[in-house]
């Protein structure tokens, strides 16, 4: 199985840590970060293939660090994460260029669907 | 008491704001209409009975006037009827001496030249200064006879000349005397007496042209008839009623006569000789084109009274019936109001828990997680199984969680006005999760008659929801246990589909489908709001709708909602 580089962005430490955790058992490295301006300069650093990314977080709100991981680099596949029912902001941020949204809590198993379904089909460049 | 103190103790000015909503209007409905009713019938009153007042006196004086004119004609043809003869009978005594009309021939040439000339003379006689009669011409041997005694010699010796009342004279007609007295320079007196008959006072009488319901005649100062009366008695008969003021100007009064009937008495007195004229008419007669006019004020008064009553009724009624539907209205809406916004808040409340315990469920989703996934990749341990066991139920709890805040938040996304693309048959089922519960408590069966290929419509998801949950609301409480409800969606046409809720309950009678949309309508007593159905019928007539209700009693009703494609610009 390729090794993907994953990264997870919430505010909940201990909800991206655990994921992490979860997905390396699964042989899916993931690096983590806990607020948007810290998962744009870890994608600085080592530029993930997924980017997991909560919608509501404090800062940084998750769709402008999906705008600007789309200005920076389109090709990155972005799938959001959301607490709130609400499907308006699922559906802004994939006119936005998300790849889909999950609803928390998650199903692991939907979470690697679609991390599968993000790196067959890179995003546009 | 003021008119404005009464207006008070009444009440009338005030729009009762509390108490019973019936009573109130009652009380509005009486107070208008009494107000409406004083304020128009007031004037209306006032001016007919001025004008009543008005035309009485007009026509009066039209009636009266005349009759004055008439008597005061007809008084001076009798003064000048007896000025004449008096001036007859004064000439001759000039004109002749003493010794002349002494000679009995001389008295008759002259009689008969007077009889000729004058008329109506009965006899002519010479009577000396000691009242014996010297000479006499007439029907009746009056020579010698003494009048030194009788009262009327007695005035003529004062007064220079005398007319008498009427008596009955020669041939059992009505005469009157008339006599003057002569006194020569060397200071002898002597007097002419004639007699005279007064059928011309009869021929004066009749030239009045009466109308044959009056009565004209001649009266003495003492009230006896001079002339003969139609009506009231002949010559020398008293005159039944008391006589009237003395006056020697026309004038007219108004009296009952003997029968009680109301007359005119016009009268006058003469100077001289003391007679009075009197014109009996009597009112009825004089006062019919009155009588036709009031009676047609009348008519006309009570016409308009009743226009007024019926006016006032009618526009009363309707008034207050619009204000009490304005009131229902604005306060049905207020209702409606009230009801969103509590709702709308539940559900901003709703989405605040559910998006916040969203977080924390989360995190544990993924400890236990991961708790599940390190028993899975390490080797079996002792009591793995049970570890997995706890793992799997606390996932199961997390998932039961989930969607009861997903639920949360579907419902408080349901709160908020937005125009959707959806399945009517989705929602219709989504619905029903409401009432499944009860229908399985109560053993109801659902029929769903849903036509797959059902376009997809543009309307608001929360308000579509209300509008089926209410019909199929009423639709549960119009069955019996065991009872069958059939859901069945259809495409109508081009632009509509329609949804129909069928049951087999307990149906509706006339009365109540004509009131079946009027707020607070209800046959739930004390149940129910009697908005459900108001609501629900503004909600699809607000999203461009409509509502079909049929319904026979005990076989059960059916509503159909019709509901656009595409909601109405």
């Amino acid at each position: 199985m390729k090794q993907w580089k994953v990264l997870l962005v919430d505010d909940e430490e201990e909800f991206v840590s655990t994921l992490a955790e979860r997905l390396a058992l699964r042989g899916i490295q993931a690096g983590v970060a806990t607020s948007g301006e810290e998962a744009l300069r870890a994608m600085e650093a080592e530029p993930p293939e997924v980017v997991v990314l909560d919608l509501m977080m404090p800062g940084l709100s998750g769709l402008e660090v999906l705008q600007r991981i789309k200005r920076r680099r389109p090709q990155t596949q972005v799938i959001l994460l959301t607490g709130h029912g609400s499907t308006r902001d699922g559906i802004e941020g994939m006119r936005l260029g998300a790849l889909d949204y999950l609803m928390k809590p998650l199903k692991i198993e939907e979470l690697l669907e679609k991390i599968h379904e993000a790196v067959s089909s890179p995003g546009e460049t | 008491m003021s008119v404005k103190e009464w207006f008070r103790m009444v009440h009338l000015l005030d729009i009762p704001e509390e108490g019973e909503p019936i009573e109130r209007y009652n009380i509005l409905r009486r107070n208008m209409i009494i107000l409406m009713i004083v304020v128009t019938l007031f004037p209306l009153i006032l001016m007919a009975s001025v004008n009543y007042h008005q035309y009485q006196a007009a026509l009066k004086d039209e009636i009266v006037n005349p009759l004055r004119v008439l008597v005061n004609k007809t008084k001076h043809s009798f003064e000048l009827f007896l000025a004449e003869r008096l001036s007859a009978v004064s000439f001759i005594a000039s004109a002749y001496s003493f010794e002349q009309l002494a000679d009995e021939n001389t008295l008759n040439r002259i009689f008969r030249v007077m009889r000729r000339e004058f008329g109506g003379f009965v006899d002519l006689g010479l009577i000396d200064s000691r009242g014996i009669q010297v000479s006499y011409v007439g029907p009746y041997d009056l020579k010698g006879k003494n009048y030194a005694e009788q009262s009327w010699f007695h005035e003529v010796q004062v007064r220079g000349s005398y007319i008498s009342d009427v008596f009955m004279g020669y041939r059992k007609f009505p005469h009157i005397v008339m006599a003057i007295q002569h006194r020569t320079e060397t200071g002898l007196t002597w007097i002419l007496r004639a007699t005279v008959d007064t059928e011309k006072f009869d021929d004066l009488i009749a030239s009045m042209g009466l109308d044959p319901g009056s009565d004209a005649f001649l009266l003495n100062r003492n009230g006896v008839f001079q002339t003969p009366s139609k009506l009231y008695g002949g010559v020398l008969e008293s005159f039944p009623l008391p006589m009237p003021p003395v006056t020697y100007e026309a004038n007219v009064i108004e009296q009952k006569n003997a029968r009680g009937d109301s007359i005119f008495l016009a009268y006058t007195y003469f100077v001289h000789p003391a007679y009075s004229l009197v014109v009996v008419k009597p009112q009825t007669a004089v006062l019919k084109s009155w009588y036709t006019l009031k009676s047609e004020l009348f008519f006309l008064f009570l016409i308009s009274v009743l226009i007024i009553f019926s006016v006032v009724f009618k526009l009363t009624d309707i008034l207050v019936r619009r204000m009490r539907d304005c009131d229902l209205k604005r306060e049905a809406a207020f209702r409606e109001m009230q009801h969103t916004h509590k709702l709308s808040s539940i559900g901003r409340l709703a989405a605040g828990v559910a998006h916040e315990i969203n977080n924390p469920l989360a995190i544990i989703n993924e400890k236990a997680g991961l708790m599940k996934d390190l028993i899975e990749y390490t080797p079996a341990f002792p009591e793995n199984q049970k570890f997995l066991a706890q793992v799997n139920a606390i996932l199961q709890s997390v998932q039961r969680c989930r969607s009861i805040t997903h639920r949360l938040l579907g419902f408080a996304r349901r709160m908020e006005v937005q125009i959707e693309v959806l399945d009517v048959n989705e929602v219709i089922k989504e619905t029903l999760t409401f009432l499944e519960k009860e229908a399985l408590y109560r053993n109801i069966e659902v029929r769903l008659q849903l036509v797959d290929d059902l376009p997809r419509i543009a309307s608001d998801r929360g308000q579509l929801q209300q509008v089926f949950l209410n019909l199929l609301n009423n639709a549960v409480a119009a069955v019996e246990d065991g009872g069958l409800i059939t859901v069945t969606t259809w495409e109508r046409d081009l632009d509509t589909i329609a949804v129909s809720v069928q049951d087999n309950g307990c149906g509706m009678s006339e009365e109540t489908l004509k009131h079946l949309f009027e707020p607070f309508f209800t046959t739930k007593q004390g149940r129910g709001t009697g908005l459900g159905l108001a609501i629900t019928y503004g909600i699809v007539k607000k999203l461009g709708g409509d509502i079909d209700v049929k319904s026979k009693e005990g076989q059960g009703t059916t509503m159909t909602a019709y509901l656009p494609k595409k909601p109405r610009e």
